[in-house]
């Protein structure tokens, strides 16, 4: 049953799929034709019929009969809702047979066998740790560096001259004017400034 | 002081208990905002009966396999034990070990839970079902 399912030739149903698309697609667009405006439309349609046409013309991965039970291998599904191998050979099949009598007859590959007929990955290899993580330090890095590059881009080329007041003698005669003033003389900037010895407290 | 006030709080939770009976039937672990809440011993062998069932068949081992490693809690030896003969009466090796491997990963970081399992089943089943 499940056979069928899988040696069936796809791309006939990879075409009407697309064909579905391309035709929900083109109904949409027409829809919208009246707001956007019948020339982005056509434009639209053309560019997708190109688009499907090379779509059906190569082959396209395997689907998958989302109908029908999956397997998968997860941690938190020890069980799943069919056996990883659903065509056996003769050979597993009296494996099988075997499996109904008592299990202490079954020699270590054939226990092993068994398992691997049922399951794909074990929970080892399943939680085995990859190498991700320096895939994704490297990328931010990556990033990051090129963010870097573009600040630096950024202030050689896009901004306006620095302001005169940011000069050293511009701050000293401004420090020497906020004390004149008496700026915050209680608590705050004068307060800390030495008015008869002229120096900071 | 302190024995007063726990004898206090403890007479307070039986009559407590008395006076207000859970209303739901077998599943008493679904009232928990009022009622009882179910041990561990009813929790236990809730699911040692339903694993025992003779003629169970593969989607109920697995349905019930997959619903217990969800729960926040590592099996007792005696559910797995059940378990384990539920997968000898479905002629599932394949199954055993994987329930095994599962209840293993379900320890996470208290490697001493998986070996204590294993030497609370060999003697009973595993020597029998795997020759180990």
């Amino acid at each position: 049953m499940n056979k069928s399912v899988l040696t069936q030739p796809l791309r006939l149903s990879s075409v009407s799929v697309v064909q579905l698309f391309h035709s929900l697609t083109t109904t949409m667009l027409r829809l919208t034709a009246g707001r956007v405006g019948s020339l982005v439309a056509r434009r639209a349609t053309v560019a997708l019929t190109t688009n499907s046409a090379r779509m059906a013309s190569h082959e396209v991965a395997q689907a998958v009969d989302m109908s029908q039970p999956m397997y998968v291998d997860r941690l938190d599904t020890p069980l799943p809702d069919r056996p990883y191998t659903d065509v056996l050979t003769a050979a597993d099949k009296s494996l099988k047979q075997k499996e109904k009598g008592p299990w202490s007859q079954l020699s270590q590959e054939e226990k092993l066998a068994l398992y691997r007929l049922a399951f794909h990955q074990t929970y080892p290899e399943m939680k085995r740790p990859s190498a991700e993580w320096k895939t994704v330090l490297g990328g931010m890095f990556i990033f990051l560096g090129f963010t870097g590059l573009l600040v630096w881009w950024q202030t050689a080329y896009v901004y306006p001259p620095r302001p005169r007041t940011f000069d050293k003698e511009w701050q000293a005669k401004q420090l020497q004017r906020m004390l004149d003033m008496k700026v915050n003389p209680i608590e705050g900037f004068s307060a800390k400034w030495d008015y008869e010895k002229g120096q900071w407290k | 002081m302190f024995r007063a006030v726990f004898r206090l709080s403890a007479t307070g939770a039986r009559s407590l208990a008395r006076s207000r009976p859970c209303y739901s039937a077998p599943l008493a672990s679904r009232c928990y905002s009022h009622g009882k809440v179910e041990t561990d011993e009813e929790f236990d062998a809730r699911w040692v009966t339903y694993f025992s069932k003779p003629d169970i068949d593969a989607w109920e081992l697995r349905k019930g396999m997959n619903t217990l490693i969800g729960y926040d809690l590592v099996p007792e030896a005696k559910i797995l034990d059940s378990a384990l003969r539920a997968c000898r009466r479905l002629n599932d090796l394949a199954s055993a070990i994987r329930i095994l491997e599962a209840v293993k990963d379900k320890a996470g970081p208290h490697k001493d839970i998986y070996p204590y399992l294993i030497q609370e089943l060999k003697p009973t089943l595993l020597s029998r079902l795997f020759d180990v």
